[in-house]
């Protein structure tokens, strides 16, 4: 046993004299101070980490028996479920984990506005941070056509459709990402491509990135007070805990519970009633007949909302791009001198909880039929949704923001 | 552009509800997929009744024999009549351009359609078939208007005729509605003693078939899940555990 | 924070424990994995037995099927073919078929269940190319000498086998042509990849 030991004391040596191995362990994990009150919020990008990690394997698996072909896609997905040894469990491992990774997501996302980590020093994290949410928009849409089923077909048809309202180039844009005068086959071999091989490579790259810039600024915490202003005599954070073991035990559990909950919808609900696998795609894409009744994906709904809401089919468009984009602007638009929270004024407190019921009655009424009514309330919300970026430097600036103190409490 | 504006009016009409082309009043049917002696009548009904015109391609009948524990003998006698290959797929010989000539449309694959309309529907339209002189067929269904699919399990159900009534609609006019269907002939293939629910559960089992068809794997897994989580649990207890122990060192 | 008071037994207990029960976990979910990489319902069916009517087959005639992808010869061999296979024990390799190349059921001296019928896998021993049926009149095209008594014989190295799908001494194959597992179901029928109403023994 000692001996065992003894060499792998020596091939880390070995590993250490010509790989920075030990450095990167200290980097990230053994040495990393984190800040000791990290509460529920800050396990989602561990989890989003995992869901990566799931959706690529399951990703890798499916992909050895999945053909992008019009004529053999919907067969070949029904091959999995069914022949394929296993394979209906790692496809719904796939599929679920397309939606935890947009519920996750958001929550991160979510977590950043309740506690400022958009804020200076972390923009360009909150920027990277961006763009792997655009990166997952892409994957999900470019896999979503993949199983060619009516809502697969249809639903491409109609976002690809979107680039078409661009003017001037709009038509030629459309037919330029089809490739062809429809969705076709064409299309199906070009988005598959795209899903198993630019976007994850992007996305690892960005996923890379994010964590790099997160651990050369340091983790924000949900009092949204610097730890590195306070420094021991050893130099290390007063309020840090190195990352490894206490973070990485405490992930752990977050893990299991997201599993406990994971594999609940995975073998009990794959279809999520219809939110995760939608009915009408198990039917195959017919080009000739829409579905009566179709909607997209839950997670694209709050948007999808906003671009009903709007009458005008360009303005539309723009509405529901700037939705997406203008989170990006959030470090810049924020006027606050406090992070948290805990320590803003009653305005701020107020424009978030407004925003949360708009983001989550857009996405509710996204699956709705368009009633005027529905409408009506389309409007209302997409404008709250809206003021709550645009308003934002007035009201963070005036807000009667709390004192925030030195030390973690 | 013009498209978009089409696609935009297109989804504004429409909902997550699923009940297609209707008249909206479902049937509600309790399957369990776990009765196999049902589950074999279904097939037997599936394979004499639907096979004949729709496929079930993606479903193998040696799969079949075994998730219901029919042997092979009874397999290839009583349900296999397109093929003697065990592992071959529920295929059929009808020609698609011929059937489409003859019903406008061809026949779907049925491998998957429990999943697309669900169980309710299913119920619904095969009970729901009714006379309807003005169709080629000679019926019309409730769950399914003007469907281009004959009343094929006539023989086991009989001939139900509408019973209208009148209601004012939203522009106060009277209109004559479907109030309920009625039996207007007996089934000429009925079971002695026949009473009024064999044909129901014959349905019955034609739907709890029809959604194991579509998805076999269903009742497995459920069961490995349960098993999953219970492991889940057990490994939660220890991870929180340690968690908690690593954790007494923070204050 | 601090380690004072830390119970490091309970620790080391509670690390070895979450680690072995949630490796455990890995392991198991690891194993759908690898079954999945197994022959799929799909292909089994297409490897299913298949039947074959040999009624047809004259004397020195060959029927080659597919099974699981593979050829599959059926040889009717004359009498004098079968009473000239003694003469070759001294050159072939594995006279007395001892590797385990063949069923039990066909491991005699014609290396099949029926004299008159040979049944071999078409794929030579030496790296699976699939040799030629050379009989008994055209050895010499192949320089196969004067004495060839027929047999099969691969274009891509060389090896030669008898009439019984036995090796010849001398060429690169190791050892004698595969018996796949058959039985035959009447005197005119043979299912090939399904042998389990013969008597193993």
């Amino acid at each position: 046993m000692s001996r065992i030991i003894k060499f792998l004391y020596w091939l880390r040596d070995w590993v250490g004299a010509r790989f920075p191995l030990m450095q990167l362990w200290n980097d990230h994990l053994g040495k990393y101070y984190a800040p000791k009150n990290f509460n529920f919020w800050y396990l989602f990008g561990a989890l989003a980490l995992f869901v990566l990690v799931i959706q690529i394997i399951t990703g890798i698996w499916l992909t050895m028996n999945y053909k992008p072909a019009a004529e053999l896609a919907f067969a070949s997905v029904e091959y999995i479920m069914r022949d394929v040894e296993w394979g209906w469990w790692i496809r719904y491992m796939h599929s679920t984990g397309a939606s935890a990774f947009f519920i996750i997501i958001y929550l991160h996302m979510y977590r950043a506005m309740l506690y400022g980590s958009y804020k200076k020093p972390r923009e360009l994290l909150w920027i990277i941070g961006m763009l792997i949410y655009f990166t997952l928009m892409g994957e999900a849409f470019f896999g979503y056509l993949l199983p060619w089923g009516q809502m697969s077909y249809w639903g491409a048809q109609v976002i690809i459709s979107l680039f078409g309202a661009l003017p001037v180039i709009g038509d030629d844009l459309a037919l330029w990402i089809r490739g062809d005068f429809v969705v076709s086959d064409v299309t199906l071999n070009r988005f598959f491509s795209l899903h198993v091989i630019a976007l994850p490579l992007a996305l690892c790259g960005l996923v890379g990135a994010h964590l790099i810039a997160l651990h050369e600024v340091g983790s924000n915490n949900p009092d949204g007070i610097e730890i590195k202003d306070y420094t021991g005599a050893d130099g290390l954070p007063l309020d840090g805990i190195p990352f490894h073991p206490y973070y990485t035990v405490k992930d752990i559990v977050g893990v299991v519970v997201f599993l406990i909950i994971f594999c609940m919808v995975v073998f009990f609900t794959p279809e999520a009633g219809g939110y995760f696998l939608e009915h009408n795609n198990f039917i195959p894409a017919d080009p000739l007949k829409t579905p009566e009744h179709i909607a997209p994906v839950w997670y694209f709904t709050p948007f999808y909302a906003i671009l009903r809401a709007v009458p005008n089919q360009f303005a539309g468009v723009v509405a529901m791009g700037a939705a997406t984009v203008l989170f990006c602007f959030l470090p810049w638009l924020d006027r606050s001198p406090v992070k948290s929270i805990r320590y803003r004024g009653w305005k701020y407190k107020t424009a978030l909880a407004l925003f949360t019921i708009s983001f989550i009655a857009l996405g509710w009424l996204g699956l709705q039929a368009a009633t005027p009514t529905y409408t009506w309330m389309a409007r209302f919300f997409a404008l709250i949704y809206f003021l709550f970026f645009l308003a934002m430097p007035f009201y963070t600036s005036s807000d009667n923001d709390k004192p925030v103190p030195d030390r973690l409490t | 552009m013009r498209r978009l504006t089409y696609f935009i009016m297109l989804f504004s009409v429409t909902n997550m509800c699923w009940s297609a082309g209707g008249d909206g009043r479902m049937m509600h049917v309790d399957v369990d997929l776990s009765d196999k002696k049902s589950l074999q009548r279904g097939a037997r009904t599936f394979v004499n009744y639907c096979l004949s015109c729709h496929s079930a391609a993606f479903m193998r009948y040696n799969r079949l024999g075994k998730d219901l524990n029919i042997s092979e003998d009874v397999l290839k006698k009583n349900l296999m009549f397109g093929t003697d290959k065990t592992g071959d797929t529920m295929t059929v010989a009808l020609n698609r351009q011929e059937a489409e000539k003859y019903f406008g449309v061809a026949p779907p694959d049925l491998s998957v359609t429990a999943r697309s309309r669900g169980a309710d529907w299913l119920y619904t339209f095969f009970m729901t078939f009714y006379r309807d002189p003005s169709r080629l067929t000679g019926v019309n269904n409730r769950a399914f208007k003007d469907v281009a699919m004959p009343h094929v399990l006539w023989e086991l159900q009989g001939w139900q005729e509408p019973v209208y009534k009148e209601v004012i609609n939203r522009h106060g006019n009277i209109t004559r509605v479907i109030d309920y269907l009625e039996v207007v002939a007996e089934p000429v293939d009925k079971p002695t003693p026949y009473q009024d629910e064999d044909y129901e559960r014959t349905v019955r089992d034609l739907v709890n078939f029809m959604v194991y068809l579509g998805e076999p794997v269903k009742l497995e897994r459920k069961t490995i899940g349960a098993w999953v989580i219970a492991y889940l649990l057990v490994l939660l207890i220890l991870v929180y555990l340690l968690k908690r122990e690593y954790w007494r060192d923070v204050h | 924070m601090s380690n004072d008071g830390v119970n490091t037994k309970r620790r080391r207990f509670l690390t070895t424990t979450a680690s072995v029960v949630g490796g455990a976990g890995a392991l198991a979910t690891a194993v759908p994995f690898v079954t999945t990489l197994t022959p799929s319902a799909k292909a089994k069916a297409i490897g299913a037995p298949v039947e074959v009517d040999i009624g047809d087959l004259q004397p020195g005639d060959r029927k080659i099927v597919k099974w699981r992808g593979k050829p599959v010869w059926i040889l009717r061999r004359s009498d004098e073919s079968v009473a000239g296979l003694d003469k070759l024990d001294e050159v072939v390799r594995d006279p007395d078929s001892n590797a385990g190349q063949q069923p039990v059921y066909a491991r005699n001296e014609y290396r099949s269940q029926k004299a008159e019928y040979l049944i071999v896998l078409g794929i030579c021993t030496h790296l699976g190319c699939s040799p030629l049926y050379v009989k008994e009149n055209e050895g010499e095209s192949y320089q196969l000498g004067d004495d060839w008594q027929g047999g099969f014989f691969c274009p891509c190295h060389g090896s030669r086998f008898d009439l019984a799908g036995r090796v010849f001494k001398g060429v690169p194959a190791p050892s004698n042509l595969i018996v796949p597992p058959h039985q035959y179901l009447s005197d005119t029928r043979v299912l090939i990849g399904d042998d389990s109403g013969t008597v193993r023994a």
